[in-house]
């Protein structure tokens, strides 16, 4: 199990799967309430649904309606279970209070480093803690691709 | 956080059931965020009569005190919502009566604002109904510490103004409007606005289009950060940084910009940094703004033009006033539509000089209140939107599932009136 330490910031502890993304996620514009889906075209996560996942993510980009399209995600039952994210702006923070899901925020190591889409995580909001329970299968880097080889790892 | 005491009052119910809620909300995210105190706030721009599906459920199940508790005060609590404490505005919101019938918007969701325009004017709220505050009403002054939400207007009331405020949100103002207190922290700090980034045009930003390219541009490069922009700027105009300080809060979310010799809190270059050490410039050539111009017509196939949409920001009075002279004495082609959002007050100003009948004889129509982005609407059938907004032909894709043309006003009138987009980069 691998422990990492930040601030909880809304309490409550949840275990759920993570949904981990290198790209800021936009509200406006960025997510449909309706199905809990990233709608923006560039984005990484685009089509997925963060419904009942811990959202793993940078921070918020785009407009101020950030926090009410989360709460909304709350109040249409399509919210994420848990966010963690490291920038710390007035538009994630008021939005991972209004969603009312555990959110644990600058954790280190660094969670965009160690977690994975897939591991089972937990988000401990009260004490700060996101454990990683189970790590979703990892591409093994082999000593071959490392230095440029050409053979094929079994 | 440190309270005063008669901040620990209010949370402790002093001043009733709504404020303590309120001041409830504003502890948890100030603690959240960081912050060392609150500050007090009498400007506060938020929003409460929008139309959601969720917030028609709140109020079908306990009215409106019920929908602000919920979404304005996240507080589930059966309270009573008193007048509000300081001044405070609604900032856009849904489509209003004047654009009833003209897309699939539902008459319901109009019935619904109207009845929430009521119900918040009588506690105090101004319905402004705009993105643009500060053009019709709510003007703050260097320095006022505001608690206003939508980026737009909050970059401009940061950079352009010289007033501090954060990128509030729904529930965030909702709490400052009843409490006139906001979390001092970010934007409201005189050592975090100085300048952390600099960035050159070395292309002439010399009309509303570039202005709004090369604010695409800052946004992408510098995210969250604070830019200082200098170079070759011609002197602009409010609807210009209106327009730049919109697209750089699209691509980006900045909230507080400076240009030397041009906005408030940095007459050098130096004083925009606050004296710490100028970085190397990046720059915006021939190249960058060519990367900026295809990326917004990167999501364009079709030149066939259905929907034109100009006043994103909403329009200045200036704007309007041009789009009517472009369009005298012409006609929209027949598959065409064309809409200019303003604020409420400058439509009526628009009546009165003429420019609203000369636009609408052409077939277009002057609209207020919202824009298709907030309210999830276009003309029935829109497939391709040409408009002059790097912001709306970011989003509307996105949120419509349709194509998008980004140009000059000029190219933009062109197609209304001929149903094709003829748009290029000038050279």
């Amino acid at each position: 199990m691998i422990e990492l330490r930040g601030r909880g910031i809304v309490p409550g502890v949840v275990e759920a799967e993570a949904l981990v993304t290198r790209d800021p996620i936009s509200g406006f514009g960025g997510i449909d309430v309706a199905t809990g889906t990233v709608i923006e075209p560039r984005h990484e996560l685009f089509g997925v649904c963060f419904t009942g996942k811990v959202l793993v993510f940078p921070g918020a980009k785009g407009s101020s309606g950030w926090s009410g399209f989360f709460q909304s995600t709350r109040l249409m039952g399509t919210a994420p279970a848990a966010m963690v994210f490291q920038v710390i702006t007035t538009k994630a923070v008021l939005g991972a209070i209004v969603t009312r899901v555990p959110t644990v925020v600058e954790a280190t190591p660094d969670p965009l480093e160690m977690m994975r889409t897939g591991d089972l995580v937990r988000v401990d909001g009260d004490s700060g803690i996101v454990t990683i329970l189970a790590q979703a299968a990892r591409r093994r880097v082999s000593l071959n691709e490392k230095s440029g080889g050409a053979s094929t790892p079994k | 956080m440190k309270l005063t005491d008669e901040e620990l009052g209010m949370r402790d119910g002093a001043e009733g059931d709504a404020v303590a809620a309120a001041m409830d909300l504003l502890i948890r995210y100030g603690a959240a965020l960081g912050a060392e105190r609150l500050v007090d706030t009498r400007n506060v721009a938020g929003t409460m009569t929008q139309p959601s599906p969720a917030k028609a459920k709140l109020v079908e199940e306990g009215g409106w005190a019920r929908a602000y508790a919920v979404i304005n005060l996240d507080c589930d609590k059966d309270i009573e919502i008193p007048r509000m404490k300081v001044p405070t505005c609604q900032l856009q919101h849904g489509f209003g009566k004047d654009a009833a019938g003209l897309t699939a918007y539902p008459d319901s969701s109009i019935a619904l604002q109207s009845d929430a325009e009521s119900y918040f004017s009588e506690r105090g709220v101004n319905i402004l109904a705009t993105c643009t505050p500060y053009q019709v009403g709510n003007l703050p002054v260097r320095g006022e510490h505001c608690a206003w939400m939508e980026s737009s207007a909050v970059v401009y009331c940061n950079s352009v103004l010289g007033a501090r405020t954060n990128c509030e949100g729904a529930a965030s103002t909702g709490a400052a409007g009843l409490t006139g207190k906001i979390p001092y922290w970010g934007n409201h700090l005189p050592e975090n606005r100085f300048a952390t980034d600099l960035i050159r045009a070395d292309v002439e930003i010399d009309t509303f289009q570039e202005w709004g390219m090369l604010g695409y541009f800052v946004g992408e490069q510098v995210q969250e950060a604070r830019p200082a922009v200098t170079g070759l700027l011609r002197q602009p105009d409010l609807s210009d940084l209106k327009h730049f300080g919109a697209a750089t809060a699209t691509s980006g979310g900045v909230e507080l910009y400076h240009m030397p010799g041009i906005t408030p809190e940095a007459p050098t270059l130096e004083a925009a940094f606050g004296g710490s050490t100028v970085p190397k410039a990046r720059t915006y050539g021939a190249r960058e703004r060519r990367w900026v111009y295809e990326t917004l017509n990167g999501q364009g196939q079709s030149t066939d033009v259905d929907f034109v949409l100009l006043g994103c920001p909403h329009a200045s009075l200036d704007q309007v006033a041009r789009i009517a002279e472009l369009l005298d004495g012409r006609r929209l082609h027949s598959g065409t539509e064309l809409w200019v959002m303003t604020p409420g007050a400058l439509r009526t100003m628009a009546d009165r000089n003429g420019y609203t009948r000369i636009i609408t004889a052409a077939g277009g129509h002057v609209l207020t209140d919202s824009c298709p982005a907030m309210s999830k609407a276009a003309p029935p059938g829109t497939r391709v939107f040409a408009t002059d907004s790097a912001k709306q032909a970011h989003y509307l894709p996105a949120i419509l599932g349709i194509e998008a043309w980004f140009g000059t006003l000029d190219e933009c009138i062109d197609a209304a009136v001929t149903g094709r987009w003829r748009g290029d980069l000038r050279p």
